[in-house]
């Protein structure tokens, strides 16, 4: 194992109401690395986002998650936010009556204006416009994901998490994306790019490929995005989980 | 040249001071009471400390046995620029205070009222409003009520308010006891709206310990044209209960209302929501959103992988709904 892993995850297994979903994972990250994670509809990358930030009913029955060298298995979210982790939702929460500079300001360690206007800026949003609105359901869909990785630009995380940043933001080119994951990079940020979007894979420094809860390879993002096209089919267990009955309100 | 009157009718400058003082406990700013360019009114107890009107602009009060009687009238056509300040107050830890007041708004007019009520170390203080209010034709008033009770057991609170708004007037009330303990809350009022005419009711509380909210917003349109929407916001924990009750009534064709209450409850606290919508009139519209529960999992830890703990993320949650 590489000694500038950040994060390692090793032989994780984790039970959702009665089923494995995630069947003895491998996977690490390294300081400042893109790494793409990839994998068709249902194949476990939101189960694998939630369990690596602690989410609650995501707790592995098995397995270790080390982050920064600390094992944070067990680890409350809070803690592995403030020790540098965090994670852009695929379908982002809506907030009733927080305003978009509130929201972009409390992640960060030194709240700044300019870092909320550069952080806005960086995911094409004009800031005169969008500081004051509202993270609530008069956004589109697209910005509130932009919002959300405005959020975890604004953080400067050592991990960021992000669970397909790119569905729903048609507005940011691959280019952009590119631009702004080069840019938290450069700030020292690396990044847990998860996607079903085999062309993601371009902008990343290795790729895993992940297969009904298991991680089937890790390597160069070309040979990963090769075997993905060639050999991957969509599965017929493809269902969206965001709107499982544990994120309604009761 | 305009001119300003100035009656300060009080002697004991200390209890103005003090009265001050939890003006602006309950989020007032001290200096508007003072100043020559707000009109203003303090009362303690049943003393008007204080009364500062402006041309066009009429505030008289007289002292009751338990509390004041005050009128206020904006001649016809005033334009009240910037915001009359009132203040309530009850500095000892029991008393009653009985305000009624008459707000007599003539056509045309427009002001705003912005009133902090503040009982900071009530242990058994009662507080009870009776407000008649009357919006001109085109004329428009908004009022601003913001409580704060103290830390210790709250205070009774029976704010009663029936409003009149004539043909294309408006009224917009927004009262608010967010900070501090409520004690007990039974908020009712009732709004009348001509042709063209607009009101606007809203309520935030959050309540805790062993709080008790009843708020009753009605709004009848009853001219064409009208529009009106009751909202309220409200967050409940540990004991507390809160029980919201809504009605908005399209009486005449084209009246547009809407009811908007949402309500988080956490702990044993129970809220209740009652948002109810009447049309008597087939070319009315009359809509109703409701929604209670406790906090959102996924707000809550979306924030907590910012670096939130659990409470802070709570704390922002709530505030950022009461707000809205
Ligand atoms: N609570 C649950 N109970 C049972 N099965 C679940 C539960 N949550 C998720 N699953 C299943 O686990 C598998 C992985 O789901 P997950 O959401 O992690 O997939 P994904 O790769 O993120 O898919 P997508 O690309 O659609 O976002 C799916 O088959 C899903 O149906
Ligand atoms: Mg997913």
């Amino acid at each position: 194992m590489a000694d500038d892993s950040l994060l390692i995850v090793e032989g994780v297994h984790l039970i959702r109401e009665g089923t494995e979903i995630l069947h003895g994972v491998n996977l690490t990250v390294a300081e400042a690395e893109v790494h793409c994670l990839l994998g068709r509809n249902g194949s476990g990358k939101s189960t694998m986002a939630y369990m690596l930030m602690g989410s609650g009913g995501y707790l592995p029955s098995g397995g270790t998650v080390l982050f920064g060298g600390r094992d944070i298995t067990d680890a409350t979210m809070t803690e592995r936010a403030r020790l540098g982790m965090t994670l852009a939702w695929q379908e982002p929460a809506r907030f009733e009556g927080l305003p978009v500079l509130d929201y972009l300001r409390l992640g960060m360690a030194e709240p700044s204006e300019e870092r909320v206007r550069e952080a806005l800026e960086a995911v094409a949003l004009d800031p005169a416009v969008y500081r004051s609105r509202n993270v609530d359901a008069s956004l589109s869909g697209g910005e509130r994901k932009r919002i959300e990785l405005a959020a975890v630009y604004a953080m400067r995380p050592r991990l960021a998490i992000l669970d397909e940043p790119d569905s729903g933001v048609d507005v940011l080119s691959l280019s952009d994306i590119r631009d702004l994951f080069a840019r938290m990079r450069e700030q020292g940020s690396a990044l847990l790019l998860i996607t079903h979007r085999d062309e993601m894979v371009e902008i990343a420094d290795r790729a895993s490929l992940i297969c009904s809860g298991e991680i089937v390879m890790t390597g160069e993002p070309a040979h990963v995005q090769a075997h993905y096209c060639d050999r991957c089919e969509i599965c017929d267990v493809a269902r969206e989980v965001e709107e499982a009955a544990d994120y309604e309100r009761v | 040249m305009s001119v300003s009157r100035t009656k300060p009718v009080f002697t004991q400058g200390d209890e103005f001071e003090a009265i001050v003082r939890s003006y602006e406990r309950a989020g007032g700013d001290g200096k508007n009471l003072l100043s020559p360019k707000f009109a203003s009114m303090v009362v303690s107890g049943n003393q008007v400390l204080s009364t500062h009107e402006l041309p066009g602009l009429e505030m008289v009060a007289e002292q009751l046995s338990d509390g004041v009687a005050a009128r206020v009238t904006v001649a016809p056509g005033t334009k009240v620029e910037l915001p009359v300040h009132l203040c309530f107050g009850v500095l000892p830890e029991r008393g009653t205070q009985r305000i009624v007041s008459h707000f007599e708004i003539g056509a045309g007019a427009s002001v705003e009222f912005l009133a902090h009520c503040t009982f900071p170390n009530s242990v058994e203080v009662i507080h009870l409003m009776e407000a008649e209010v009357r919006v001109g034709e085109g004329a428009r008033m908004r009022y601003s009520e913001t409580h704060f009770h103290g830390e210790q057991s709250g205070a009774r609170v029976v704010p009663r308010g029936r409003i009149l708004v004539e043909k294309g007037g408006a009224y917009l009330s927004e009262f608010s006891l967010t900070e501090g303990r409520i004690g007990e809350l039974d908020f009712d009022y009732t709004v009348d709206v001509a042709e063209r005419g607009r009101a606007e009711l809203m309520v935030r509380a959050y309540g805790f310990g062993s709080d008790r909210l009843r708020t009753v917003e009605t709004i009848r349109l009853n001219g064409a044209g009208a529009r009106g929407l009751a909202k309220s916001r409200v967050a409940v924990r540990e004991d507390a209960v809160s029980d919201v009750i809504a009605t908005t009534e399209g009486n005449a064709p084209d009246s547009r209302g809407h009811v908007d209450c949402v309500e988080i409850v956490r702990d044993r606290a129970i809220a209740s929501a009652a948002p109810l919508v009447r049309v008597t009139c087939d070319s009315a519209y009359v809509t109703h959103e409701a929604a209670i529960g406790t906090v959102n999992k996924k707000e809550l830890e979306t924030l907590m992988a910012r670096g939130l703990d659990e409470e802070a993320a709570v704390d922002v949650i709530v505030g950022a709904m009461l707000k809205s």
